[in-house]
């Protein structure tokens, strides 16, 4: 059987992340091509399926709900890394940085003196309907003025090799445990790629994600009780929940295992009696934390967590109400914030986007809707959006009415040429669209995961790479090139 | 521990050890069956009293013969204490808490209920009984095998243990019911021949035969056989042992006082059970049975309120603290 030949790889004009457009490995990549090279079609194959194997006994699976029941489908992994040299990976994490320091700081300012709304640099009217915004969270002053603590921003490169950040979860992104558990697999099936060169490590992750909770303990001289609070087996990332807590060491809680006595002090339910927990790593949305302060009929929460919060008795990540920021129409006014807090300009660009709230933005929108992407303010997992070229006439006259009706809930950006990189199918690399999700942890100090989180699409032209809408992922490198 | 996940273990627990031992007591009632002269002494219904699930079948079956009875206990998705059943609930009660047991653990929960499931979707044929019985029998042993090799001797352990023993002790006590519910002699001399026989099935479906003979070494007697499923301290499958092991198990816990306290209470109660005349009054032995089955239960009902039970609100720890806590509220 064949071996793999580079040349016949075709990725059009779409920018590829392993390959120039003539086949020509890049730099960092060049090892890892020619190591696939070395392979037949068939060693592959066979690879593949020792990852797939992998991938079942090692138990990594995400949840779907449907039709009242659930399932633990396999995590979908395509076994060819995605690479991104050192040198290039350096200046992302620093534009990831500043970009998250400017978000803090401008959650802080919205839930404090709203500086930035009465400079003007935020229209009133974006916080006004802002569905995120919680007003219980006004003056309150989280451990180290950070209120997303775990922060997950998706970047995509363009067709002219260009990053640009195309959202950021603040609320509660998910991901992580895929890319520590993506880097185990690829280590199991290929263990030679890993003598090709300079591969930096992920692993740190779960330590740093411990010793930046530990940090957050109101009780800075005891041992922290530090527990992951998951709303249950049915929520779609409960793998991750489980994984999080054993990874560090500590307690997987339900709302219901917690409570808060009158003193506002939070405790888990113990054979040993009651516990003081410290800090919670919070996996439930906000409106479902605490029925005393939000739903008052969610039994996935436990009453008296805010009171206990506000007092400083416990600690939470993230912070409620940091999902203030996690909202496509704020998204567009990152880089003025960046400007605004820190005086800086944005290293990695967003991109370009229309908000229908703007009177000539919309009119713009509604004339292009056959280019742009539009997507609501609040959703996430990739619902409720309208891909312009894609969409049928009809599709398109419909959505014309949601934004005439709701504009401040809907933003376009131009569809971009997503980047690409090779992906095996019957033993043979076809390039797919690929994102990136890098996660930011905010303490004390600021850390960026070493990459992060490859998603693809796996249906061929697909820009989808929602895993629960058919988007496989990859391990990611960060590699250290010659002369560095 | 949490309290959640410790409940979550004992109950796992206490569904596997309850699917081996249904599969056991309908093997021992199979058995009985074939060794009696006439079929007429024996019937199945005695197995839905036992179990206590008589209002349960009898929503879902007309009559108690051998087909119903035998899908009920086994295969059946409404009853909630059938083979099938007790490894779905075993299943869900690992789903919520497997990141505490090694991943092995939980594949084999998983395979064996899927297993199991499996053969649900085709049937049964009454020849494929005893392989069905066996099978399920080994898978529960696996597990309580891979258990014991690979899961750490800590709380999660502890209250593993807990729910099987007492489960164990529990269905021992049914399984020696079978017998006593089938074989009313109220005219002794016409069984005496055929008792011995009995009571080798009841211990071959305790996997205790063997063990048995070594220990008594005399011919198959019903005051032997009762004393030894009873009281004999060394059989992993009798009462005694299996109280044993609870009260063993909950001395390595906190706030055990009252849990103790009943499990040797309910220990004394069949320590001191006067097997020689039981043996030959099975009116009384199910009498006793049923006492013992209520001790069981307060035995499980100190454990949950020692350990499972959300507590009520902590006692506040003082006046001055509330007062803050109010003022706070009040700057909303």
């Amino acid at each position: 059987m064949a071996n793999v030949d580079w040349t016949h790889y075709s990725n059009q004009h779409f920018y590829d992340e392993l390959l120039s457009t003539n086949g020509i490995p890049r730099e960092a990549a060049k090892p890892l091509c020619d190591i696939l090279a070395s392979f037949t079609s068939k060693e592959l194959d066979e690879r593949k399926i020792a990852a797939e194997v992998a991938i079942r006994t090692m138990g990594i699976t995400f949840t779907v709900y449907s039709e009242g029941s659930t399932i633990d489908r396999a995590w979908p992994f395509d076994i060819v890394p995605r690479i991104i040299p050192a040198k290039e990976w350096r200046v992302v994490e620093a534009g990831l940085k500043q970009r998250v320091d400017a978000l803090n700081l401008f959650i802080d300012d919205l839930y404090h003196d709203q500086q930035v709304v009465k400079d003007g640099v935020l229209p009133g009217e974006v916080l006004a309907q802002s569905v995120n915004f919680r007003p219980q969270c006004m003056g309150i002053d989280p451990p180290h003025g950070v209120w997303a603590h775990i922060c997950g921003s998706d970047l995509v490169r363009d067709s002219d090799g260009t990053l640009y950040v195309l959202e950021d979860n603040l609320r509660v992104p998910s991901g992580v445990s895929y890319m520590l558990e993506n880097r185990n697999v690829t280590k199991r099936v290929l263990p030679e790629l890993f003598e090709t060169g300079r591969i930096l490590p992920v692993d740190d992750y779960p330590a740093q994600l411990y010793d930046m909770l530990a940090s957050m303990s109101p009780r800075p001289s005891d041992e922290p009780q530090i527990v992951v609070l998951t709303p249950g087996i049915y929520n779609s990332a409960y793998y991750e929940h489980a994984y999080l807590a054993q990874q560090m060491g500590v307690e997987l809680v339900q709302g219901s295992d917690l409570i808060v006595d009158d003193d506002d002090i939070v405790h888990m339910h113990t054979v040993d009696g009651l516990k003081r927990v410290d800090v919670i790593y919070r996996r439930v949305d906000d409106l479902f934390l605490d029925p005393e302060a939000f739903h008052p009929d969610s039994l996935l929460g436990t009453p008296g967590l805010m009171r206990a919060w506000r007092s400083g008795k416990v600690a939470l990540a993230n912070a409620p109400g940091a999902g203030v920021a996690d909202d496509k129409v704020v998204y567009a006014f990152v880089p003025k914030l960046i400007k605004y807090y820190l005086d800086q300009e944005p290293t990695i660009p967003n991109v370009p986007s229309y908000l229908c709230m703007l009177d000539e933005d919309r009119r713009y929108v509604l004339d292009h809707l056959d280019e742009l992407v539009v997507k609501p303010a609040n959703e996430s997992g990739g619902y409720g959006m309208l891909i312009g070229p894609r969409a049928t006439e009809q599709e398109r006259r419909e959505f014309a009415r949601r934004i005439e009706a709701d504009p401040r809930n809907y933003m376009a950006q131009p569809t971009l040429a997503l980047s690409t990189a090779p992906t095996l199918f019957d033993g043979a690399p076809e390039p797919r669209h690929v994102d990136l999700r890098p996660f930011i942890l905010s303490g004390p100090e600021t850390h960026v995961t070493m990459g992060g989180l490859t998603r693809v699409a796996l249906v061929k032209d697909s820009l989808v790479v929602n895993s629960s809408q058919g988007g496989g992922s990859k391990d990611t490198w960060i590699v250290e090139t010659e002369g560095e | 521990m949490l309290s959640r996940v410790a409940e979550n273990l004992y109950w796992l627990a206490r569904y596997v050890e309850r699917a081996e031992d249904t599969a056991r007591l309908i093997s021992v009632n199979s058995n009985l069956l074939l060794d009696m002269p006439g079929k007429a002494a024996l019937s199945w219904s005695t197995l839905i009293d036992i179990t206590g699930s008589g209002e349960v079948f009898d929503t879902l079956f007309e009559e108690r013969n051998e087909r119903n009875v035998v899908d009920f206990l086994c295969l059946s998705r409404e009853h909630d204490s059938s083979i099938l059943s007790s490894l779905a609930n075993a299943r869900e009660n690992l789903r919520t808490t497997r990141d505490v047991v090694p991943r092995e653990i939980w594949e084999e929960v998983n395979r064996c209920y899927l297993e199991i499931s499996e053969q649900t979707q085709s049937g049964m044929k009454p020849r494929q009984r005893d392989g069905f019985l066996k099978s399920v029998t080994r898978a529960c042993q696996t597990l309580t095998g891979l258990i014991e090799g690979t899961l750490s001797h800590t709380e999660a352990r502890t209250f593993l243990s807990l729910g099987r023993h007492l489960e164990r002790a529990d269905m021992t006590t049914r399984i020696i019911d079978v017998r006593s519910g089938n074989l009313l002699p109220r005219n002794p001399e016409e069984l005496i021949p055929f008792e011995h026989l009995q009571w080798m099935s009841v211990l071959k479906s305790l996997t205790a035969y063997q063990m048995y003979r070594q220990n008594v070494r005399l011919r198959v007697r019903g005051p032997d056989v009762l004393r030894f499923l009873l009281q004999n301290r060394a059989l992993p499958r009798s009462v005694l042992r299996s109280l044993d092991e609870v009260s063993w198990e909950l001395q390595s816990l906190p706030n055990h006082d009252r849990p103790l306290a009943v499990a040797a209470l309910v220990r004394a109660e069949v320590a001191e059970a006067d097997v020689q005349s039981l043996a030959r009054a099975p009116d009384q032995l199910h009498q006793l049975i049923d006492e013992f089955q209520i001790g069981f239960n307060n035995l499980h009902e100190a454990i949950a309120g020692a350990y499972f039970a959300v507590s009520e609100r902590p006692v506040k720890s003082s006046q001055s603290q509330e007062q803050t806590t109010l003022d706070h509220d009040d700057d909303d």
